[in-house]
This record gives C-alpha cells, sequence and structure tokens, in this order.
C-alpha cells in the first residue's frame, strides 16, 4: 500500500468535492438565483440612474459573489460535519493540507463559474461594456475568487465548529477580505471603463499578493484549526 | 526482542468541560488480542475508543498504540487503526462504491478492492444511489466496508450491532472473526454482552470513566 502524496490526495479530494456539489445541484441552483437576485436588488435600490450602475458595475458584482460566498462556503462544510466525514478523512490519515487546498479551489471553482454567469447579467442589465480584453477579467476574477475562497474555507473550518457559525463566518471573513474586494471591484471597473492611467497591473498584484498571503497561511494554519 | 503491545493506556484521564469521561485508566492489550469493552451509557467507552484512534488528546496520561506514542505520532499511529463509529465518516450525496473508491485512493489501495468490499458486507457495488437513500442497516455494512478495505491492525469498534436486524448481527459477527483471524486485535464497545463476549477473549468494564472489575 503506497499512500499518495499532497498533490495526488488534493486532487482525489477537489474531484470528491466538485462532485459531492454537481450531485447536490439545488445547491448550486440557489446560489445562482441568490446571486442574481442581489445583483437585481442592487440595480432596483439604486434606482434609473444608469452612469451610477454602470461607474458601481464592477462592485455590484463582487458583492455579489462575496455573499453568495457565504453560502457556499457554509455548505461545503455542512457536508463535511455531516456523518463526521472531516474526521472521517483525519483518521484515513489524510494530509489536512489537501483538505485546505481541494476545498478551497472546489468553492473557487465554484466562485469562478458564477462570476462568469453574472458578468453578461451586468452587461444586459445596467449595460456596461467591456474594454479591456475579456481574458484580463477572466483573471481577475479567477483571482479575486482565489482571494475569497483561500481565507473562506480557513474561517469556514472554524465557524464551522461553533454553535452559531451561520453569523460567525461572515463576521470572520468580510473584515479581512476588504483588500481583496477593493482591488477586485476596481480592477474589474477599468475593464468595463477603460485604462487610461494603465492601473489595472496594480489591482492584479494586489489580489496576487493577498493569494499568496492567505493561500500561504490557509495550507500553515488549516491542520492546527481541524485538530481537535 | 518482544513486539510493544497493540494498545498501551497509562494513566489517561479526558475532560469535557467539567465533566470527566476518563479518570487515571491504565490498561494493555496484547497484539492480536479482542477486548470487550462494557459500561451503561455514558461511561466513557466511545470516549476511549475516541482517544485511541486519535481522534481526541487524551487531557493527561499517554497512550501508545503499537508502540507508537499518539501524541507525537498521531499520523503514523491513524494509518494502523480503524474506527467504526456511530458516525460513518461518508458522504451521503455519493453511493457506495463512490464512496469506497475515494477512500481507496486516499489509502493507496487498488480502486479494484472497492467493489470487493462492498460484496463482502453483502451490499452491491452496482447500487448507485446515494447513501441518503441507505437504511440504517445498510450504513452500518457500509461502515464496516470501509474498514475492510483499511485493513487495520486495530480495529476499534464502537456498538457494531446497532440498527442491524438479526440477520445482520450474525453476519456482522462473523465478518469481525474474519478480521480477528486475520491478525487484527479489536476492541469492541458493546451493550450486546453476549456477542461481546463469544467474540472477545478479555473485557474491560467502565464506571464513569473508571475500570471496574468485571
Amino acid at each position: 500500500m503506497r499512500r499518495p502524496g499532497l498533490l495526488a490526495s488534493t486532487w482525489v479530494l477537489f474531484r470528491k468535492d466538485l462532485l459531492v456539489e454537481w450531485r447536490s445541484r439545488s445547491r448550486i441552483n440557489a446560489l445562482v438565483f441568490f446571486s442574481l437576485a442581489t445583483l437585481l436588488l442592487f440595480s432596483f435600490a439604486l434606482g434609473p440612474d444608469t452612469a451610477l450602475l454602470r461607474r458601481n458595475a464592477g462592485g455590484y458584482l463582487w458583492l455579489a459573489l462575496l455573499l453568495s460566498s457565504v453560502l457556499a462556503l457554509g455548505e461545503s462544510f455542512r457536508v463535511e460535519r455531516e456523518n463526521a466525514a472531516l474526521e472521517g478523512l483525519r483518521l484515513i490519515p489524510v494530509d489536512a493540507r489537501a483538505i485546505f487546498l481541494s476545498k478551497g479551489l472546489a468553492n473557487a471553482v465554484l466562485l469562478v463559474a458564477l462570476g462568469v454567469l453574472l458578468v453578461p447579467v451586468l452587461v444586459a442589465l445596467l449595460d456596461v461594456h467591456l474594454v479591456l480584453p475579456w481574458p484580463r477579467l477572466f483573471g481577475l476574477t479567477v483571482l479575486g475568487c482565489l482571494a475569497i475562497a483561500a481565507p473562506g474555507t480557513l474561517y469556514g473550518a472554524i465557524a464551522s465548529h461553533a454553535r452559531a457559525r451561520d453569523v460567525l463566518l461572515p463576521l470572520l471573513l468580510f473584515p479581512v477580505l476588504i483588500p481583496a474586494l477593493v482591488a477586485a471591484a476596481k480592477g474589474t471597473a477599468l475593464a468595463f471603463e477603460g485604462d487610461p492611467m494603465e492601473q489595472f497591473h496594480s489591482w492584479v498584484s494586489l489580489l496576487a499578493s493577498f493569494d499568496i498571503l492567505y493561500w500561504g497561511l490557509g495550507v500553515v494554519l488549516f491542520p492546527r484549526v481541524i485538530e481537535e | 526482542m518482544e513486539l510493544a503491545p497493540a494498545l498501551q493506556l497509562h494513566e489517561v484521564s479526558k475532560r469535557y468541560g467539567a465533566q470527566w469521561a476518563l479518570v487515571r485508566l491504565s490498561l494493555s492489550v496484547k497484539r492480536g488480542a479482542a477486548l470487550l469493552l462494557t459500561g451503561h451509557n455514558g461511561s466513557g467507552k466511545t470516549t476511549l475508543l475516541r482517544v485511541m484512534s486519535t481522534a481526541v488528546r487524551p487531557s493527561s496520561g499517554k497512550v501508545d498504540v503499537l508502540g507508537i506514542d499518539t501524541a507525537h505520532d498521531p499520523e503514523k499511529v491513524r494509518a494502523q487503526v480503524g474506527l467504526l463509529s456511530h458516525a460513518n465518516f461518508v458522504y451521503e450525496d455519493l453511493s457506495g462504491l463512490e464512496n469506497l473508491e475515494v477512500l481507496a485512493r486516499l489509502l493507496g489501495v487498488a480502486v479494484s478492492a472497492a467493489p470487493r468490499a462492498l460484496e463482502r458486507v453483502s451490499l452491491s457495488p452496482k447500487d448507485d444511489r446515494p447513501i441518503r437513500t441507505y437504511s440504517a442497516g445498510m450504513r452500518r455494512r457500509l461502515a464496516l466496508a470501509r474498514l475492510f478495505l483499511k485493513q487495520p491492525a486495530v480495529a476499534l469498534l464502537d456498538e457494531p450491532f446497532v440498527e442491524l436486524d438479526p440477520a445482520g448481527v450474525s453476519e456482522l459477527e462473523a465478518r469481525i472473526r474474519e478480521l480477528h483471524a486475520a491478525g487484527t486485535t479489536l476492541v469492541l464497545a458493546t451493550h450486546h454482552i453476549e456477542q461481546g463476549l463469544q467474540l472477545c477473549t478479555d473485557r474491560l468494564h467502565l464506571e464513569q470513566g473508571r475500570s471496574i472489575a468485571a
């Protein structure tokens, strides 16, 4: 019996996480409708001022993704709490870093898919136009979703032990995500409105640094979080 | 050189808040032995199994499994120990076979061993229903199939007969005998004392976390 290494374990668990998500599609549907409803509410709340809506479209996109992420992260740990599946993984034993990486990546994939779905809705709803090439916005979306997923997975694991877990997760997560949220929203706004001052790369760099920091912290801290 | 016992506990205590679940418990279980754990609800049986499996850390004392200190190298201990718990450690949205295939890949055993482990506990590998549709007895069998797939040196069985019909109990007894015959050290916690005594060679009775002569 030769046990798989960190990357192989991560791959096995990543596929398992995506399969569990796919099998429980009602959760994905709920996530899609929640994020669409959030976007609609922003546009209704601000009224018919299309210039204002267009200017803030990046912020609405990332707020919709952030609020949806709380649902997605909570659900991903509910699956692990059910039947003590997470404890079962620990006792196999599986490298705890592989559990963090797989769950974080699966959450990021879900958020990126949601982001890709929401951009055309923004275009239709708020009349925004993509000025920068789409691969740049896609790259920014991937980095932004990775930025939500890393601390989200870490704090999701912490909150899953608590009784008031649904309240605790956003309380822990939102303050930490402010720099990432600002960078993602500003970068998206530049993608929609143009980048005459060439600031896009600065926001991308900030997001990438945030990702490196929090994915690194997650790999180090997650094993301690899931031990008793 | 004499091999270290399968399980060696020295003055082990475990406290949850103000409540002591185990109090200065010491015991030694030889390799290949079968220990029956008895005691009323809340006597500390489950906590003792969870401490032995490294699912929880003791508040004080020392636990060695196959000569490995659980405090220093829990990962190495976990690779040798299998726990059949009240929770089944499975994913409700996956089928029995999918759950075992994930486990096989993580254990590094051939994926083809997964359907064989299911057949061994009379579950069909072709049954692609999610676990959430399984009966309590089927879940128990699946938990046992996980144990067979892992083939641990030490098997810790917490109330394995619960929720099984008489035929299921007989079948489980036979499977546990097979496990023991293959050299696995058993610790069996149960209220079904008759069945337990037939399967085990030694007995430990717990009351309020303390060992009492049975």
